[in-house]
C-alpha cells in the first residue's frame, strides 16, 4: 500500500504547491479554486490509502518474494453474466435524453434505473452470480 | 476487518477454459467479463473512428478548392465539431482506456477480472449510448452541434446555437464522461487491489502504470467537464447566467473550466498510447525497458504538471498569467523528452525485430516527436499569438493526438490481436498499411503547419486564393484520402484473419509480461496458473532463465550470488 | 452566402509563390517536395512565416526563427540517434538475446537535465519577447477601437470616423507606418479572434472584457485580417483588410473621411 499511498500523496502535495503559487502570483480565484479542488482529489485518496497502510500487514502483492500460493482462496466475487448493467445503462440513457426531448423519456428511464438497481443489489445479496 | 480478509471472503473459483455461460447476442448484452467488455469497447471505438474519419474526408474534400461547395457552411461546422468530439471523446480515449486497458490491464497484473465487473459493463453501455446520442444530432431539426468541440460560450448559448442538436451533444458528453469516470475508478482499484502475489507496484508493466496514472487524471478532469456541461445546459434552458455577460457571468470562465478538463484530457488520451509503445519497444528489441523508474516518474510528473497548464489554450484571451502557464507548459516537455529518450535507449543495443507492431510504434515515435517540437514552440506565449487558432495548431495536435492514437493504437492492435482472438494478422498487409499510413499521415499534416504559418485559420470551409494555401491544402487532402485508404487495408487484414485464421499460440512475440503467460484468447477468469513474479518481466524470466532479470545487474552483467529460481 | 472576392492587393513584396502553376498531373508526385518548394520560393530563413509587418510581429518572428534553429539541432540529435539505432541494431541476428541493460543513471540524468536547460532557455526568451509584444505605450500616436460582431468589424478612430462592414464589402483599417497605435478590442456578441497574419499577431475579442494592445506597423502595404476564433455560421467570411500608409497620408485620409462618413 505504500507506493499507492505515495503516488496519490505526491500528486496532492504537488498540486497544493501549484495552487499556492498560482493563488499568490496570478490572483485569479477561479483557477485557484479548481487547483485547490484538484489537490483535494489527490490528498483524499492518499488519506484513505495511508490510513489502511498503517493498519494492515503488507499484502502478498506488496511483497517482492511472495509466491502465488500465498494468495490462497479466491481473490473476490466476480459476477459472470447479468443483464442489469445493460438495463441500468439504457435507463440512464433515456433519463439523460429527457434533457433534450422532454420529461416523458425520463419516466421510462427512471423506472428502468430503479428496477435495475434493485435487482442488481438483490442479485449481489443472493451471492453474486446469476 | 482488513481489506486482506475481505478479499478472500467469497469463494468463486476460476474455471479452466472452454465455453462459459450464454452465447451470441445475449452474451454480448450480459457479459461482465473484462475481456468481452474490452473487445466491445475496442470494436465500438474503431467504428466511431471510421465514422469520424469519414467526416474528416468530407472536410478535406471541401478544402481542396478555395471556395469548395461539397457541403454547406452550416454542415461544415457540424462536421468538424462532431469529428473532433468523436475522435477525442469516443475514439482516442475509449479505445485506450476502455478497450486496451480493460482487456490487458487485469491480464498484466495477474488478476481474474476488473475490480467492479458490473460497473465495467455499465460504463460500456453509457459509452455506447453516449456515442449514439452524439450522432443523433445529425438527424434532429437544426442539425448537430456546430460550435467546435470546445463549445466556447457564448457561441454555445441558446441564442447563438438554438435547437436540440447542441443539447444532444451536451447529453452525449455527460454520458461518456460518466462512462470514463466509472472506467477510471475500475482501473485504479484493479491495479491497487487485484495484483498477483509478488507483483509489486514497481514491477507493474509500464502500460499498467500509465493506465493507473490515466485513471487518476480522468478522476481529476472528467468531473469538471461534467460540471461545466451541466452549467452550460442550465444556461441554455434554466435561465442561469454562468457564462452570459448580460447576467453578470463570464464567458472566459467557460474557457477556464473547459481547459482545466481539456489539458489533462490531452494526456488522458496520450498516456495510454505511451504505455502501449513502452510495451512494444522492449519486446521487439528483446531487452527490458531502459530506465523503468525514470519512465514511471516521468509519467507521474506529466500527470502532476498537466493540472497546471490549462490556460496555455487561452494565451490570446489576454486574461491569463502568461509566465506561469508558459513555465509549467514548457516543463512538461522534460518528462515527455525523458520518455522519447527512454524509448530510443530501449532500442539501443537491442536485437530489433521489425515486425508490424514495432513499425507502427516507430511511426508513433516519429510523428509524436515532431508534434512535440511544435508543441514546445506553442508553449511560448508570443509565438502562440502568431499562430493561435490557425492550421499550425491543427497540425500540431493532429500529430501528437491523432498520430499517437492511430500509430500507437494500431501498434497495440497488431501486438495484442493474437491475445484478443488467438489469430495472427498478415505481416505483409500490415507493413503495407503502415507505410501508406505513415507517408500519407505526414503528407496530411506537415503542409498544414505551413498553411497555418501563412495565416489560414482553423474551422473555415472557404479561404482566399491570395492566401497562397491552395496547393498546401490539396497536398494535405490527398494525404488525408490516402490515410483513409490505409484503413481499408487494415479492414481487409482483419477480414482475412477472420476468414482464414493463422493460429497464434500463447506467446507469438516472445512477450515479457503476464498476459503472454495465459492462452490466446485467455480462459474465463484469465489464468489457470501463474509463473513466479520476480521482476518486471515474469514471462521473459520463465522463458529465458539464463537471462532472467533477477540474475543480472542493472547494466546486464550477471549477478554472482543469485541462484536461478 | 457572401462572395469571397477580396479586392485588395495583398502582401506587398511577397509575390513569386506561384505554386498553382504546377501542372495538375505533377501535383501528387511533387507533394512531398512541395513543402521545400514553397519555402524556397520566399526567403529560406523565414521558415514559412511572415516576417512581421509590425515591430511587435517582427519580434515574434525573430523568436520563431530562433526556435526553428533550436528545433533543427534537437531534431538532428533525436532523429539522427533514432536512425543510427535502427540501422546499427536492425541487422537480423535471429533469436540472439542482446545484453539485458536496465538502466544507466548517468545517461538518464543527462537526458533530463539537457531538455530542462533547453526549455529554460526557451522560457527566458519567451518572457523577454512577451514583455516587448505586450507592452502598452502610455502615450500612443493613435487610439483605435475595434469592435467585433457576428460577422464583421467596426474600426472607430478618435475623431469619430468609423469604418464598418457593409454587405459584401469588407472593412479596411488604415494605420500609420512607424507610429504606435493603441488598440482597444471588444466584442459585441460571441468570442472572436482579431488576427492579421502579416502582423504575426492575434488576440481574442471577448464579450465583457476589454483587451488592449499596441501595433507599430513598419511596412507599407495592404494585408488580410480575419477572425480566427470560430464565431458561428459565417466565421470564414469575417474578413477585413489593413492598409498601412505613411503618417502624412494617414492624416490626409482621416480628415477626408469626415465625421461618421461611413458609419
Amino acid at each position: 500500500m505504500k507506493v499507492e499511498y505515495r503516488v496519490y500523496l505526491g500528486i496532492g502535495i504537488f498540486v497544493l504547491i501549484v495552487t499556492v503559487v498560482y493563488f499568490f502570483w496570478a490572483k485569479e480565484y477561479g483557477g485557484a479554486m479548481m487547483l485547490f479542488g484538484t489537490a483535494g482529489l489527490g490528498l483524499l485518496p492518499a488519506l484513505y490509502l495511508g490510513w489502511w497502510k498503517r493498519r494492515m500487514d503488507p499484502r502478498p502483492e506488496d511483497v517482492e518474494e511472495a509466491t502465488v500460493a500465498e494468495n490462497r482462496g479466491a481473490v473476490g466475487a466476480f459476477p459472470d453474466h447479468t443483464i442489469f448493467p445493460f438495463v441500468l445503462g439504457i435507463g440512464a440513457f433515456l433519463t439523460a435524453l429527457s434533457l433534450v426531448f422532454g420529461a416523458w423519456t425520463a419516466v421510462i428511464g427512471l423506472a428502468l434505473i430503479v428496477f435495475a438497481a434493485t435487482s442488481a443489489t438483490l442479485e449481489s445479496r443472493r451471492g453474486g452470480t446469476v | 476487518m482488513t481489506i486482506a480478509e475481505e478479499r478472500s471472503e467469497l469463494a468463486h473459483e476460476p474455471e479452466a477454459g472452454g465455453q462459459h455461460g450464454p452465447t451470441g447476442i445475449y452474451k454480448w448484452l450480459t457479459s461482465t467479463d473484462h475481456k468481452v467488455i474490452g473487445k466491445n469497447y475496442m470494436y465500438t471505438s474503431l467504428v466511431f473512428l471510421m465514422i469520424a474519419g469519414a467526416m474528416a474526408m468530407i472536410i478535406r474534400a471541401q478544402l481542396v478548392q478555395p471556395d469548395g461547395h461539397i457541403v454547406s457552411q452550416q454542415m461544415y461546422n457540424e462536421l468538424f465539431t462532431i469529428h473532433g468530439s468523436m475522435m477525442l471523446y469516443l475514439f482516442a480515449g475509449p479505445f485506450a482506456f476502455g478497450g486496451f486497458a480493460n482487456f490487458i490491464l487485469p491480464l498484466q497484473i495477474g488478476a481474474p477480472d476488473m475490480a467492479f465487473p458490473r460497473l465495467n459493463a455499465l460504463s460500456y453501455w453509457l459509452y455506447l449510448t453516449g456515442g449514439t446520442t452524439m450522432l443523433m444530432g445529425f438527424f434532429v431539426n437544426g442539425g448537430a452541434a456546430a460550435f467546435g468541440w470546445v463549445s466556447y460560450a457564448p457561441l454555445s448559448s441558446y441564442t447563438n446555437s438554438p435547437g436540440p442538436g447542441p443539447d444532444l451533444w451536451i447529453v452525449a458528453i455527460i454520458l461518456t464522461g460518466f462512462s470514463g469516470i466509472f472506467t477510471a475508478v475500475n482501473l485504479v482499484t484493479t491495479a491497487f487491489y487485484l495484483r498477483a502475489p509478488g507483483m509489486t507496484m514497481f514491477r507493474m508493466p509500464i502500460f499498467t502504470w500509465n493506465m493507473v496514472v490515466t485513471g487518476i487524471l480522468i478522476l481529476i478532469a472528467f468531473p469538471i467537464l461534467t460540471a461545466a456541461m451541466v452549467m452550460l445546459y442550465a444556461d441554455r434552458h434554466l435561465g442561469t447566467h454562468f457564462f452570459t455577460v448580460a447576467g453578470g457571468g463570464s464567458p472566459v470562465m467557460w474557457q477556464n473550466l473547459f481547459w482545466f478538463f481539456g489539458h489533462p484530457e490531452v494526456y488522458i488520451l496520450a498516456l495510454p498510447y505511451f504505455g502501449i509503445a513502452s510495451e512494444i519497444f522492449p519486446v521487439f528489441a528483446k531487452k527490458p525497458i531502459f530506465g523503468y523508474k525514470g519512465l514511471v516518474f516521468a509519467t507521474l510528473a506529466i500527470a502532476g504538471l498537466s493540472t497546471g497548464v490549462w490556460a496555455h489554450h487561452m494565451y490570446t484571451t489576454g486574461t491569463v498569467l502568461l509566465p506561469f502557464f508558459a513555465a509549467l507548459s514548457l516543463l512538461i516537455a522534460v518528462p515527455t523528452g525523458i520518455k522519447v529518450f527512454t524509448w530510443i535507449g530501449t532500442l539501443w543495443g537491442g536485437n530489433l525485430q521489425f515486425r508490424v507492431p514495432l513499425l507502427f510504434a516507430l511511426g508513433f515515435l516519429v510523428t509524436f516527436t515532431m508534434g512535440g517540437f511544435s508543441g514546445v514552440m506553442l508553449a511560448s506565449p508570443p509565438f502562440d499569438f502568431a499562430v493561435h487558432d490557425t492550421y499550425f495548431v491543427v497540425a500540431h495536435f493532429h500529430q501528437v493526438l491523432a498520430g499517437t492514437a492511430i500509430f500507437a493504437g494500431f501498434a497495440g492492435f497488431y501486438y495484442w490481436y493474437p491475445k484478443l482472438t488467438g489469430r495472427m494478422m498478415r505481416e505483409g498487409l500490415g507493413k503495407l498499411q503502415f507505410w501508406i499510413a505513415f507517408i500519407a499521415f505526414n503528407m496530411t499534416f506537415i503542409p498544414q503547419y505551413l498553411a497555418g504559418l501563412r495565416g489560414m485559420p482553423r474551422r473555415i470551409p472557404v479561404y482566399l486564393v491570395s492566401d497562397h494555401v491552395t496547393f498546401l491544402n490539396q497536398v494535405s487532402s490527398v494525404g488525408a484520402f490516402l490515410t483513409g485508404f490505409s484503413f481499408l487495408i487494415w479492414l481487409l487484414n482483419v477480414w482475412i484473419s477472420w476468414r482464414r485464421p493463422i493460429p497464434a499460440g500463447d506467446n507469438p512475440w516472445d512477450g515479457h509480461t503476464l498476459e503472454w503467460a495465459t492462452s490466446s484468447p485467455p480462459p474465463h477468469h484469465n489464468f489457470t496458473s501463474l509463473p513466479p513474479i520476480r521482476s518486471q518481466r515474469p514471462v521473459w524470466d520463465k522463458n529465458h532463465p539464463e537471462y532472467a532479470d533477477y540474475t543480472t545487474d542493472h547494466d546486464g552483467t550477471p549477478k554472482k550470488e543469485v541462484e536461478p529460481q | 452566402m457572401k462572395k469571397l472576392n477580396f479586392r485588395t492587393e495583398t502582401q506587398a513584396g511577397r509575390s513569386g509563390r506561384r505554386l498553382a502553376l504546377v501542372r495538375p498531373g505533377w501535383r501528387i508526385p511533387l507533394a512531398l517536395g512541395g513543402a521545400a518548394l514553397a519555402l524556397s520560393a520566399c526567403n529560406v530563413t523565414d521558415f514559412g512565416m511572415h516576417t512581421g509587418a509590425t515591430t511587435q510581429g517582427h519580434d515574434i518572428f525573430s523568436l520563431y526563427q530562433t526556435f526553428i534553429y533550436m528545433v533543427i539541432v534537437v531534431a538532428v540529435v533525436t532523429f539522427g540517434g533514432l536512425l543510427y539505432v535502427l540501422v546499427r541494431f536492425g541487422r537480423r541476428k535471429g533469436d540472439q538475446v542482446p545484453r539485458q541493460r536496465h538502466s544507466n543513471v548517468k545517461i538518464e540524468i543527462l537526458y533530463t537535465v539537457i531538455p530542462a536547460l533547453i526549455v529554460g532557455a526557451i522560457f527566458y526568451m519567451s518572457v523577454g519577447t512577451e514583455n516587448k509584444v505586450d507592452a502598452i505605450s502610455p502615450n500612443p500616436n493613435l487610439n483605435l477601437t475595434i469592435t467585433a460582431f457576428q460577422w464583421g468589424w467596426r474600426f472607430t478612430y478618435p475623431n469619430g470616423v468609423s469604418i464598418v462592414s457593409q454587405g459584401e464589402n469588407y472593412p479596411q483599417m488604415v494605420l500609420p507606418e512607424g507610429e504606435t497605435t493603441k488598440v482597444k478590442l471588444v466584442s459585441k456578441d460571441v468570442v472572436h479572434g482579431f488576427y492579421v497574419a502579416a502582423f504575426d499577431f492575434s488576440r481574442y475579442a471577448l464579450p465583457g472584457f476589454t483587451n488592449y494592445f499596441d501595433l507599430t506597423p513598419n511596412k507599407l502595404g495592404t494585408f488580410v485580417g480575419r477572425c480566427s476564433q470560430l464565431c458561428g455560421l459565417y466565421h470564414a467570411e469575417m474578413l477585413f483588410s489593413v492598409r498601412v500608409v505613411t503618417p502624412a497620408q494617414f492624416n490626409a485620409w482621416l480628415s477626408s473621411q469626415g465625421k461618421g462618413a461611413t458609419a
